[in-house]
């Protein structure tokens, strides 16, 4: 079941747009107001999208749910593992601020020109913790949206279900 | 017909002291204890390197309030998957 041209072809537009802003909004995520779970709801809005325009098998083709899963899992396991590798000091130290190499650069106080390679243990948080919300949300939108067609559990079958 | 008088009562009650607490509320802008917000606003930049400070407290310093968030998250879409697990079978 798919819906009319009109609305894959401004799917087919917008879908990676709307993929490229979430990103966007995971990456800057210490710069900009934003984050790992606004930019994933973000992403994961394009499935939602998706899902809406075209059919399920369809998004089977695309996405694997094993794909889906193997994102929240690690995502997860991302975010507590960069919170352990600071043990040293504290869980959830900020070991990579200040120390010169990737996402390692100093800031000046006050107010400046945002610079990408800052942030530490922030931009690994960000990333890890979109993954997880893009998977997660992705898997909750296929489950329900695959719920939704099953038959009901009394024999007559009704209106709604016949497709 | 006490019932009717016993509601008004309890209304007006509510509604008094929901005024009396609005009087009494202290004007915005200035937190009784300041400690905290000014450390963050002074050392957040230096210490965290980002200049997101709601970022930095969100990822660094509440680390654990966002770890809880997140596992939140994985539990509700595990419950999700157990529910409709069977869709998936056909």
């Amino acid at each position: 079941m798919r819906m009319s041209k009109i609305v894959r072809t401004i799917t087919a537009l917008i879908f990676w747009a709307v993929v490229v802003f979430g990103l966007y909004v995971v990456i800057h995520g210490h710069l900009t107001p934003g984050g790992g779970f606004q930019g994933g709801a973000v992403i994961a809005s394009s499935t939602a999208l998706f899902l809406v325009a075209f059919s399920k098998e369809e998004f089977l083709k695309k996405y694997k749910d094993a794909f889906l899963s193997l994102a929240e899992s690690g995502g997860l396991t991302l975010f507590i593992s960069t919170a352990f590798l600071g043990i040293g000091t504290t869980f959830f130290y900020n070991f990579i601020a200040n120390s010169g190499g990737i996402f390692g650069n100093p800031v000046p106080f006050g107010v400046n020109n945002g610079d990408l390679n800052t942030g530490g243990t922030l931009p690994p948080m960000n990333m890890a913790v979109g993954l997880e919300v893009f998977g997660g949300i992705s898997l909750i939108l296929f489950f329900m949206f695959l719920g939704a067609y099953l038959k009901p559990f009394n024999k007559e079958e009704s209106e709604v279900h016949k497709e | 017909m006490v019932g009717k008088a016993l509601k008004w009562v309890s209304f007006l009650f509510f509604a008094v002291m929901l005024i009396w607490g609005l009087t009494l509320i202290h004007p915005f802008g200035e937190p009784l204890q300041s400690d905290m917000d000014s450390y963050f606003i002074q050392n957040a930049q230096k210490e965290c390197a980002a200049n997101n400070v709601v970022t930095s407290i969100v990822f660094d310093y509440r680390g654990f309030d966002t770890l809880g968030e997140a596992t939140v998250l994985f539990t509700a879409v595990m419950g999700v998957t157990a529910i409709f697990r069977g869709v998936m079978k056909k």
